[in-house]
């Protein structure tokens, strides 16, 4: 039994190191933030969706109307003509409202002459992250149950056709996100559009992570193992040349190996997708050149940041097997902000997430797409400053190591003594 | 003029010691031997000579260089051969040797530094093949052509003939006595008393990180009254 303890203790020693417990405890963290994100939107559906009303008409069914809005949701404001929609848009966008709900003169009207009655809808779309949806959702399910319930009032009375009975009212949507105004569409339609457009960058970019950060820490791991890090650094050649070599090198087997993994991939994501019709450019939603200039530095910046953070972990790994592991922490940072950037908006993220968001320089090209069909050129500008000056930094100190003692002596305090 | 001078150097590896404040000097075109026990701290001075570690105190120069001010300088004039030292095992031995002949000129300055290496390996049609499918002595012949074939003005060999057989050792000790006939400054550490005795000109011996002797192979001898630098190094370090 003794024998078997002795293994066991042996086994544990081995496999228990901070190395492989660190990224486990991250990815726990994660999880539960991102658990404590989703349990948040959950809480928020269930919560009366806050809304301004504009009823015009005063027949049944706008009494009707009036009755469901009231009992389903918080109305922030009232008014009975229609010279008030901007004051109804501001005051809702005031209360952080979603929606101003326009029941025209002529609903009932219509209605009663088996005409849909016409709502007209105007959405305050504060994100286009799949959870960012969920509050329009709830303002739709009313306006379902205010369909359901003209109905059945026109069901009891049985004066009309069933067809029409089983759909009485339609819907005029305009949507307002970040200063435009798009006629004819919903913020459901516009974030399931946006994200089948905007969830490749962030999976492109995990992916180049992924692939290119394995092969920097791989190198380094291999150096080490195969013993040829010692020649290579009394060679004739800068640090700094090493190490941009080292760098460019990755990158480009890095963005092969994703380019050719991306083209099996996009087919995958493309069985899924269905098609709604609907042309973003048509709502003004495209990207100029600059726009792709843009985009394209975000991206190489964030790559060479990524590889750069990738050296300076390589420094740590002792041979293939520990460059391994040590690729762990880079794949879990370029996950955390994939999935806030599907689920939330950048603007509708709390502080505390807007920060860590920021801070993770592989966010940015995966937030540029969506930031830029609607012209917010600030967060991407900054995002580039910052990752240029992420980059810079964390070359400096991969450049400081490498002068260093460190990768030979593997102490990191060492690394960071100063020199004489 | 001195190839190498160490003066009063110090390293130590946070609490512990290795070097403790060793001074000795090196002709040009010397062969030079560092000899000493396991732990005496040999390869950590082959290592601040190549650039590779830092000095906790004291200075080392190399042709007037001061290693920790120009280590690029030094980089230039120096060749360093580690003890374990691997190669690239997806190239293969031409190419490794193209590698590093890359760095010291352009294409004419590298067919005729690979072409010398080629000679000093000596491996024939081998040297085409991928190094992943050498044996341990053909790596090793290969990694001393890789150090000797750029014509260094200085040679830091630890070890050189580790893990070769007798008849490929006696080969590379005669290349490494051809290349200092040439005008190289060798500095070598080894375990081979034997290659000591046979190669360097002087030596020093090294315990416990300090110089505890130092002169010619005869010098020695004669001052332990001893048959070979086996034994004199046996008296000195017992």
């Amino acid at each position: 039994m003794s024998h078997i303890l002795n293994i066991i203790k042996k086994e544990v020693r081995e496999l228990l190191t901070p190395s492989t417990f660190i990224p486990i405890v991250v990815m726990a963290l994660v999880f539960g933030s991102m658990g404590n994100m989703i349990s948040g939107a959950a809480e928020e559906a269930k919560e009366k969706p806050v809304v301004g009303l504009i009823n015009e008409d005063r027949g049944i069914f706008a009494s009707i109307a009036n009755e469901t809005i009231y009992s389903m949701s918080e109305v922030v404001f009232y008014s009975n003509t229609s010279g008030k929609i901007d004051e109804g848009i501001d005051a809702v966008k005031g209360k952080g409202g979603i929606a101003l709900i326009i029941i025209p003169s002529n609903f009932s009207n219509s209605i009663e002459n088996n005409q849909s009655g016409k709502i007209k809808v105007y959405w305050i779309m504060k994100g286009a992250g799949i959870m960012d949806s969920i509050p329009s959702g709830v303002v739709e399910a009313v306006l379902r149950e205010l369909n359901s319930r003209i109905s059945r009032e026109l069901i009891e009375t049985g004066s009309v056709n069933a067809t029409f009975a089983l759909s009485p009212t339609a819907r005029n949507e305009t949507t307002i996100f970040k200063g435009k105004e798009m006629e004819g569409i919903s913020p459901s339609t516009i974030s399931t559009m946006l994200s089948s457009q905007s969830t490749m960058v962030p999976i492109i970019m995990m992916i180049i992570i992924m692939m290119a950060g394995g092969m920097v820490i791989s190198s380094m791991g291999m150096e080490k193992e195969n013993k040829t890090l010692e020649t290579l650094l009394t060679l004739p050649v800068r640090r700094s040349s090493i190490i941009a070599g080292k760098i460019a090198g990755s990158a480009i087997v890095g963005l092969l190996m994703a380019v050719i993994y991306m083209v099996g991939f996009k087919y995958y994501l493309e069985s899924f997708q269905m098609s709604e019709g609907i042309n973003l450019a048509d709502y003004g939603l495209t990207l100029g050149m600059w726009d792709y200039l843009l985009i394209g530095l975000s991206l190489f910046l964030a790559l060479t940041a990524a590889l750069a953070l990738c050296m300076v972990l390589g420094t740590f790994a002792k041979n293939y097997k520990s460059a391994q592991t040590l690729t762990v922490p880079v794949s879990i940072l370029a996950l955390i902000p994939m999935f806030m950037v599907m689920f939330k908006d950048f603007n509708t993220l709390p502080l505390s997430l807007k920060f860590v968001l920021f801070s993770i320089p592989f966010s940015h090209p995966m937030m540029a797409v969506r930031a830029l069909l609607f012209g917010d050129y600030t967060l991407v500008i900054s995002g580039i400053v910052y990752v240029t000056a992420f980059t810079l930094v964390t070359i400096g100190i991969a450049v400081h190591i490498f002068n260093t003692d460190r990768l030979l002596t593997g102490s990191v305090s060492r690394a960071f003594r100063r020199k004489r | 003029m001195l190839a190498i001078e160490v003066n009063e150097l110090v390293k130590d590896y946070g609490k512990v010691r290795a070097v403790n404040g060793i001074s000795f000097s090196v002709d040009e075109g010397e062969i030079f031997g560092l000899i000493g026990p396991n732990g005496a701290g040999k390869t950590t001075v082959l290592r601040i000579v190549s650039t590779l570690l830092q000095i906790t105190d004291g200075s080392v120069k190399v042709f007037g260089y001061d290693v920790a001010e120009e280590p690029d300088q030094v980089r230039k004039l120096i060749s360093y051969l580690p003890e374990d030292a691997g190669a690239y095992k997806n190239l293969t031995g031409i190419g490794y040797l193209r590698f590093i002949a890359s760095f010291f000129g352009d294409n004419e300055k590298i067919d005729e530094i690979v072409n010398r290496g080629i000679k000093i390996a000596n491996l024939g049609k081998r040297i085409y093949d991928k190094v992943e499918n050498y044996s341990k002595g053909m790596v090793r012949r290969l990694l001393v052509a890789r150090a000797l074939m750029t014509e260094p003005k200085l040679a830091i060999l630890d070890e050189p003939t580790s893990g070769l057989d007798v008849i490929n050792a006696q080969e590379i000790r005669k290349i490494i006595q051809n290349t200092a006939s040439q005008g190289t400054t060798v500095l070598l550490s080894s375990h081979n008393m034997l290659e000591v005795e046979f190669l360097c000109s002087r030596i020093s011996l090294m315990n416990k990180g300090k110089l505890v002797e130092e002169g010619t192979p005869s010098e020695l001898k004669e001052k332990y009254n001893a048959a070979n630098i086996e034994e004199v190094f046996t008296k000195v370090v017992k």
